[in-house]
């Protein structure tokens, strides 16, 4: 008697296991046909989450399920709850085995971390492969990640709040003029080197367009591009916005690091004092705090209509 | 000899005049236009001008590196890159981008800095090593001695890596791709000071290097001081390497290939060779980077990239259709 129960619970484990393959896979494409596994009884719902990627425990943290996360990136730093959780590893680096002693019974894991992927997989632990893509893509992730959590109605509303908010922002700056705009992700400090600045696509692309400004180098496909002097000359942007975040420029270096931009004095953005330092983590998530992002790009693309 | 001096010539002259852009050199050159508003000026003046500079500094400065340590090694194979000074050079910028070092001196930012640094500290080790050489040591010695050093090194810079984030490593490897766009002449001029000294070094050198690449016995026997040029081979050229790397960051294939393209149409003096490979140099790499920022205009590609697609066909080509 005994062996054959043990086969039936083995069998039913199998199962189970397959099922929440399936919806992690069903997952990566999206939400409608994710949707019918949403409805898992309350039993099944993964209670011990471990998310490698910033913005999708911030997405937890928004719909509600962060009390069911079980570990995290050792890039987390929001919200703050976040400090006093496990840290497994990162996108490069994940640590396996410290990830498999926590028992999850759900892993988000970047979609490229194929080796993990298959280590999960012989381990028989589900997964939620997350895909970094457009602005479009962060309130689709969220939608897809409330009905894998069985989080759906609250992650369908924190979801809609996203876009409504990110809709009055950009309805605010709507009929205004669109600054030509630069966007630099990083340079040499002290120097005008090795400037890297977003081209025309990638999240900070679509929310400096929603923001209301014009993308200088919108026409280059390319995520990041690297920008020479001379293209930063012949493309005479009128804004230029530099993004920093941690605690890379001191406060108290922000106003040298801008007036290194003086050696190109032809350039509109500096002629016209709107070259700006921004600070701040929530440029390089993206997850829901993408509207803060995008609220501090348009009040700095257009003080005039925050009345300042 | 005079061919390679019309080529550096004509290179440091022509290249500033193209590029991505267009631009007007009578608008460029019209001082009755207010600098600040001269696109065309700032384009030639701030970017193009000292670009072109900073290709034919580090481009002649490899070159000569490559042929100095090439004979005071005796192995055809050696490039400024063999005992670890560039790795050295590399460790100080990986360090200075990865702990966000934040500073200046007389307008060089922190990372040529912190780089320069480095390739200092690297070949102090490599001249320690040299020096507790006994007499009648062989040249293997310091070349395994500067191969281990550079191997540590480039432990470090992995473990420095290891500790920086997304955005320092994405700049890390930028780094480590080589860049000539200066955009501003100070740095070209603090790294000339470097440079004097080892142009000082090199001027002494050609004869003695003659001898000793014939072999030190024979040389010593002719009355060379073969401790003593030793020292100054290594120090001069350690010093052009490390001035170069910290302006450009690595540029590869110029150091090693350059001199053996020079020997094929100059032979094997070192008087013809050792300032014909700064011209050619010089202007392998003007011509690398002029194909590097135009050939996929509006972007651009890396110059190391470049370096190596170019002259590794071009070498191939020379070496096998005189053999």
């Amino acid at each position: 008697m005994a062996p054959v129960s043990t086969r039936l619970r083995r069998i039913a484990a199998v199962v189970a296991v397959a099922t929440l393959f399936v919806s992690a896979h069903v997952g990566r494409f999206g939400t409608a046909t994710a949707a019918p596994y949403g409805s898992a009884a309350a039993e099944d719902l993964p209670r011990r989450i471990i998310s490698l990627v910033p913005a999708t425990t911030e997405m937890l943290f928004a719909m509600g399920a962060g009390d069911r996360i079980a570990g995290i990136s050792n890039y987390d730093r929001f919200p703050p709850e976040t400090a006093r959780l496990p840290k497994v590893g990162g996108l490069l680096d994940p640590d396996v085995e410290r990830l498999l002693s926590l028992k999850p019974d759900l892993v988000i894991v970047y979609d490229t971390q194929t080796d993990l992927k298959r280590q999960l997989e012989r381990a028989q632990v589900p997964m939620f492969p997350y895909a970094h893509r457009g602005l479009a893509d962060i309130t689709e992730t969220m939608r897809a990640l409330g009905v894998r959590v069985g989080a759906k109605s609250a992650a369908d509303a924190a979801a809609a709040r996203v876009e409504q908010q990110l809709a009055a922002i950009s309805r605010r700056v709507a009929g205004r003029p669109r600054p030509k705009t630069l966007l630099v992700f990083g340079r040499e400090l002290g120097a005008l080197r090795r400037v890297t600045a977003s081209g025309g696509y990638g999240f900070l692309h679509d929310v400096l367009e929603l923001a209301g400004g014009a993308d200088v180098l919108g026409d280059l496909r390319k995520q990041s591009v690297d920008m020479s002097a001379e293209m930063i000359l012949a493309r005479a942007p009128e804004v230029i916005i530099e993004l920093h975040y941690g605690d890379a420029v001191k406060p108290e270096n922000f106003d040298a690091e801008r007036r290194v931009w003086d050696a190109l004095p032809s350039v509109p953005a500096v002629r016209n004092k709107r070259v700006y330092l921004l600070d701040g983590s929530e440029f390089v998530v993206p997850g829901p705090r993408i509207v803060l992002a995008a609220d501090r790009f348009a009040r700095t693309l257009h003080p005039e209509v925050w009345g300042r | 000899m005079a061919g390679f001096g019309t080529l550096a010539a004509a290179a440091v002259l022509l290249a500033p005049l193209v590029g991505s852009t267009r631009i007007h050199l009578g608008t460029a050159f019209d001082r009755s236009i207010p600098y600040a508003d001269n696109i065309d000026a700032q384009i030639f003046f701030v970017a193009r001008l000292p670009r072109v500079l900073a290709a034919a500094l580090v481009g002649s400065a490899l070159a000569m590196s490559g042929v100095v340590f090439q004979a005071l090694l005796r192995n055809p194979l050696a490039s400024p890159d063999t005992l670890g000074v560039s790795a050295g050079a590399a460790l100080g910028a990986m360090m200075a981008i990865t702990f966000n070092l934040d500073f200046s001196l007389l307008g060089i930012s922190a990372v040529p800095l912190a780089s320069f640094a480095g390739s200092l500290g690297a070949l102090a080790i490599v001249y320690g090593l040299s020096t507790a050489r006994r007499r009648g040591t062989s040249a293997l010695v310091l070349l395994l001695g500067g191969v281990t050093v550079q191997a540590l090194l480039s432990a470090v810079i992995a473990f420095v890596q290891y500790l920086a984030d997304f955005t320092q490593t994405f700049r890390n490897v930028r780094w480590l791709m080589g860049s000539l766009d200066v955009a501003s002449y100070s740095p070209i001029l603090a790294g000339l000071v470097p440079m004097a000294v080892a142009w000082a070094g090199f001027a002494t050198l050609p004869r003695m290097l003659d001898l000793i690449s014939v072999g030190s016995e024979s040389a010593a026997a002719r009355g060379v001081n073969i401790e003593r040029t030793e020292r100054i081979a290594l120090v001069s050229a350690s010093l052009a390497t490390g001035a170069a790397v910290s302006l450009a960051g690595p540029v590869s294939f110029v150091g090693i290939i350059v001199p053996h393209l020079v020997r094929l149409f100059v032979g094997a003096d070192h008087r013809l060779v050792l300032p014909a490979s700064a011209l050619f140099g010089g202007a392998f790499l003007i011509g690398c980077d002029l194909v590097a920022r135009t050939i996929i205009a509006p972007l651009e590609l890396p110059v190391g990239i470049v370096t190596a697609i170019i002259g590794g066909p071009v070498f191939l080509w020379l070496l096998f259709r005189r053999a």
